[in-house]
């Protein structure tokens, strides 16, 4: 008999990958531009770390927030106390209505039908702990973030069929992508219980069309399936095309009330838009009574802190805040997209168009040395240690085509970015391998080879730092 | 359409527990806006020592704002989700852990796995420690909401150890045998014992002999066992607490890979708002699988920032847990000699937030219907919403947990008057003494008529 239950000692939780060992390289050697400006530039963290000074201004001029202070008085017994799994009321509220704000108010949200966790990652869990038994699958689009085979699989037993989505039609969801990964469940055996969407899409950055999710809406409906949209991104999107959420197009289709819209479902967070992966706040929206009844108990596993739920609900009640927030957050993120796209170009590499996140999807499909995934880590390990910019493989991503990182603009400086994009240049202009002498080339080779070994060696290790989306 | 774990709700939510608590929000008392309403003794709180923190934080006004030596941290915390935990914060709670053991158990940083309160700790001990079907023995009586917190997603089962009054509840050998046969009978494996000590609802702190006979039976069973010490610093009485570490120490298993701390400043803290809970273990696999699923049920960095500098203050451990321990007893004197007076016993009990009180002459029949009809008129007539021991799995009818912490002196003292008039009524109806006929008297019975045509629903339907 087993010590340890079989959740335990298998890799299920998914972080033995490749995508665990660039974080590694990073630790070790992380960039600073004053004491390590060689150091290993962090891009694989998909962080949104350029509007702090906004939420700094507004928690200096309203202290109370932070200070369990409301109107003078003192309310730290009330909080320490509050325990509710409905959730501190004010604080839905304010969420319900920050939601409704990122999809420029065309939708609303009912505080009632929230149900409050400790990040989305909880959020995600508890939705498949409440709409799939173990054996039962859910149908995802790739390339799709790597969190979710930990999130949606390890602890819930359910399974991920993806949705092969390709470049050559800019990852876009096609009707036949969705039929054949549903027939593709059948021949496993398993019962596809739904499909979950990340939209804005992590790691592609662009927003879900309205074709799209017209789509899906018709699958789902037909196939009597739920539909998790994980809206975690809303909040990024920096220009056009706008942000339609799933729940618009139900609108738009007077699908409301319907039994479709009882099986359509959103996660939300405050992790990207706000960049507060720290305070630990995620949503799930739904508007069948009895997910969000039983949510709401599973929500007792992972209740946010009622200090932050305080905080958060001053801070988002604040409709000037809010307002100017999601504006400037846009702006800063539009600016930083467009550098990274012009330096990338200016390297010789292309992204797909994208308008949302905090990431480029980036082709380097040209740069491979074989149309293989061999070939793509051989390039991504290059680019770790040689050129010295930690970003994320596509296929620790399950982008069935090799070729593609994302690459993260967001939680940097902008001249560390500068840097990043410079030594890209570099490594892209030369010395190229056409030009480099032979013995150079076979000094990289062995120095290579003698890293593929220890990466071998290190393929099993076992504790890793949680990777960000 | 929904997943089994719904559709068969097997949440134990449904239990008369949580009903005694609708009632109480329907018509909760109030000392001045309602002091007919029903008074809370349901709830295992600790709102004695609120004023400590509160002055601490009020010396400490860099903390919430979330400033450290004058540089603002606020971007630091923002981004901080390592699910290792923040570092000064582990720091904290295990010397704070290690203050309350009196520091006969050190306990290393290392080994200990941050999550979202004891609810998540404990679930997240069952998926590392157990596959569904498999199960875990329990002394019973014990907390309802391990029914949910155990078993639910986790597909484990619990099989009670059954415990009685008439040896003071004590685990022995016999009881854990049988249950481990129960078990067998049952087709379920046996992962392991988890003992809540000091005991929820006893109060009671486990012995250093039951300790020892615990860790000789999972040893040789080669199974786990898991401490939950949840009110390891509500001990205010003798005998003194003992981990099960520091017997696990003693019997040179102090290294041991099956023995399994809980932890959580929810009761000794009186924060349960806060979500602070902990897993300890000496098993590396456990605390490294523990350590990835803490990410279903990370604490806010805002708050483990609060608290690495509330418990990193030497000064106020020392102070908050002997002032604690003080008000806590005091509370529980006056709980006490409040029911004697009134010809009622509970279990001597040395710590926790609750007295287990024996009202088993009250009943009508030594039946568990009666101990409901019991409760029903405690919670609707009386006007007393406390839990009767079949929540927590009793196995004889007529105990009830009364808690006492999370209610004012005044409230107590109001509460204690109910009691005595409602045992009084009690008294004055039975076929002994004399009965003096009065006008009360009718009053009186004409109660109680009420109350037998209400013994089979829970509803409160009038007003007190």
């Amino acid at each position: 008999m087993g010590l340890l239950s079989r959740k335990a000692t298998c890799n299920a939780h998914g972080q033995d990958s490749s995508y665990f060992l660039g974080w590694e390289e990073y630790e070790k050697n992380p960039y600073d531009d004053i004491k390590n400006p060689d150091g290993i530039i962090q891009m694989g963290l998909a962080e949104n770390q350029l509007s702090f000074d906004i939420i700094e201004s507004w928690l200096a001029k309203n202290p109370e927030a932070a200070n369990f202070e409301r109107e003078g008085q003192s309310i730290f017994r009330e909080l320490a106390l509050f325990q509710d799994y409905h959730g501190l009321p004010s604080f839905k509220n304010a969420m319900a209505d920050f939601m409704s704000e990122n999809r420029g108010n065309r939708v609303s949200f009912d505080p009632k039908k929230l149900v409050l966790t400790a990040g989305a990652t909880s959020a995600n869990e508890t939705l498949m702990f409440c709409l799939a038994d173990p054996g039962d699958a859910f149908l995802l689009p790739t390339p799709y973030y790597p969190g979710f085979d930990r999130d949606l699989k390890w602890r819930t037993g359910a399974e991920i069929v993806p949705i092969q989505c390709t470049g050559a039609n800019g990852f876009r969801i096609t009707k036949s992508a969705l039929e054949e990964a549903y027939e593709q469940a059948q021949k496993l055996n398993l019962k596809v219980k739904g499909v979950l969407i990340t939209n804005p899409s992590n790691p592609l950055g662009t927003t879900a069309t309205r074709t799209e999710l017209n789509h899906l809406i018709d699958f789902v409906s037909r196939k009597n399936i739920h539909l998790i949209s994980d809206e975690i991104y809303s909040g990024t999107v920096f220009t056009s095309p706008g942000f339609i959420s799933v729940v618009e197009v139900l609108k738009e289709k007077k699908l409301e009330n319907t039994d479709v819209s009882k099986r359509v479902h959103i996660v939300y967070s405050l992790s990207k838009d706000l960049g507060l992966p720290g305070f630990r706040v995620g949503v799930i929206y739904s508007n069948d009574d009895i997910v969000v009844a039983a949510a709401t108990k599973m929500s007792s596993f992972g209740l946010i802190s009622s200090q932050t739920q305080y905080l958060l609900s001053a801070l988002l009640s604040d409709k000037n805040f809010t307002k100017n927030y999601l504006k400037e957050n846009q702006i800063r993120l539009k600016n930083r997209h467009t550098k990274l796209v012009s330096g990338l170009e200016a390297a010789g590499i292309e992204c797909l168009k994208s308008n949302a996140g905090l990431f480029c999807w980036v082709d380097m499909r040209h740069m491979l040395r074989s149309n293989t995934f061999e070939a793509e880590i051989e390039l991504w390990k290059k680019i770790v240690y040689d050129v010295k910019l930690n970003i994320s493989p596509g296929s620790s991503c399950h982008c069935n085509e090799p070729g593609w990182f994302r690459v993260c603009f967001a939680n940097m400086s902008e001249e560390t970015l500068k840097v990043a994009l410079n030594r890209l240049k570099m490594f892209v202009d030369g010395p190229s391998s056409t030009t480099r002498s032979r013995s150079e080339h076979q000094r990289l080779k062995s120095l290579r080879k003698m890293k593929v070994s220890n990466w071998v060696f290190r393929l099993s290790f076992q504790d890793r730092e949680p990777e960000e989306r | 359409m929904l997943s089994s774990k719904v559709i068969n709700e097997s949440h134990g939510q449904d239990s008369s527990y949580f009903l005694g608590w609708q009632e109480y929000e329907k018509n909760p008392f109030h000392e001045t806006l309602n002091p007919s309403g029903i008074v809370q003794m349901g709830l295992a709180e600790n709102q004695l020592s609120f004023d400590l923190i509160e002055s601490w934080l009020d010396d400490h006004p860099e903390v919430l704002g979330l400033k450290k030596n004058e540089e603002s941290v606020f971007k630091h915390l923002a981004l901080f989700q390592d699910y290792h935990g923040l570092p000064a914060f582990k720091i904290a709670m295990a010397k704070f852990m290690e203050k309350i053991r009196g520091s006969k158990v050190k306990f290393n940083a290392n080994k200990m796995v941050l999550t979202a309160g004891s609810t998540s700790a404990n679930e997240t001990l069952m998926f590392c420690l157990a596959n569904p079907g498999d199960a875990f023995l329990i002394p019973a009586p014990y907390y309802p909401g391990f029914d949910r917190d155990l078993k639910w997603r986790t597909g484990v089962e619990i099989v009670p150890i059954h415990c009685v009054s008439s040896n003071g509840y004590k685990i022995t050998k016999e009881a854990l045998e049988d249950a481990y046969e129960r078990a067998h009978k049952l087709n379920l494996k046996v992962k392991g014992v988890l003992i809540t000590n000091p005991s929820n609802p006893l109060g009671t702190s486990t012995t250093r002999d039951e300790l020892d006979l615990l860790l000789t039976f999972t040893s040789a069973k080669k199974i786990h066992m898991v401490g939950d010490e949840i009110y390891s610093g509500t001990v205010f009485d003798t005998p003194e607490f003992t981990s099960v570490l520091e017997v696990a120490k003693d019997k040179n298993m102090d290294l041991d890979e099956k023995i399994h701390v809980v932890y959580s400043l929810s009761k000794d803290l009186g924060l349960p708002g806060f979500r602070v809970g902990l897993i300890y273990s000496n098993n590396e696999k456990v605390v490294s699988a523990a350590t990835k699923m803490s990410s279903f049920g990370l604490i806010s960095s805002q708050t483990q920032h609060l608290l690495a500098n509330l418990l990193s203050d030497e000064r106020f451990t020392t102070k908050y847990l002997e002032e604690n321990r003080k008000r806590l007893r005091e509370r529980r004197d006056r709980l006490v000699s409040g029911l004697k007076k009134a010809g009622i016993g509970c279990l001597k009990s040395n710590g926790g937030l609750f007295c287990w009180v024996d009202l088993r002459h009250l009943l009508t029949s030594n039946t568990f219907e009666a101990e409901h009809s019991l409760w029903t008129k405690i919670v609707c007539e009386v006007g007393l919403n406390i839990s009767p021991g079949s929540s927590c799995h009793s196995d004889e009818p007529g105990w009830f947990r009364v808690c006492f912490a999370n209610i004012s002196d005044q409230t107590l003292e109001v509460a204690m008057d109910r009691v005595h008039g409602f045992v009084e009524a009690m008294v004055m109806n039975t076929n002994h003494g004399k009965q003096k006929r009065t006008m009360w008297d009718s009053r009186r019975r004409s109660l109680i008529n009420k109350w037998v045509s209400k013994l089979s629903s829970v509803q409160c339907e009038s007003e007190r």
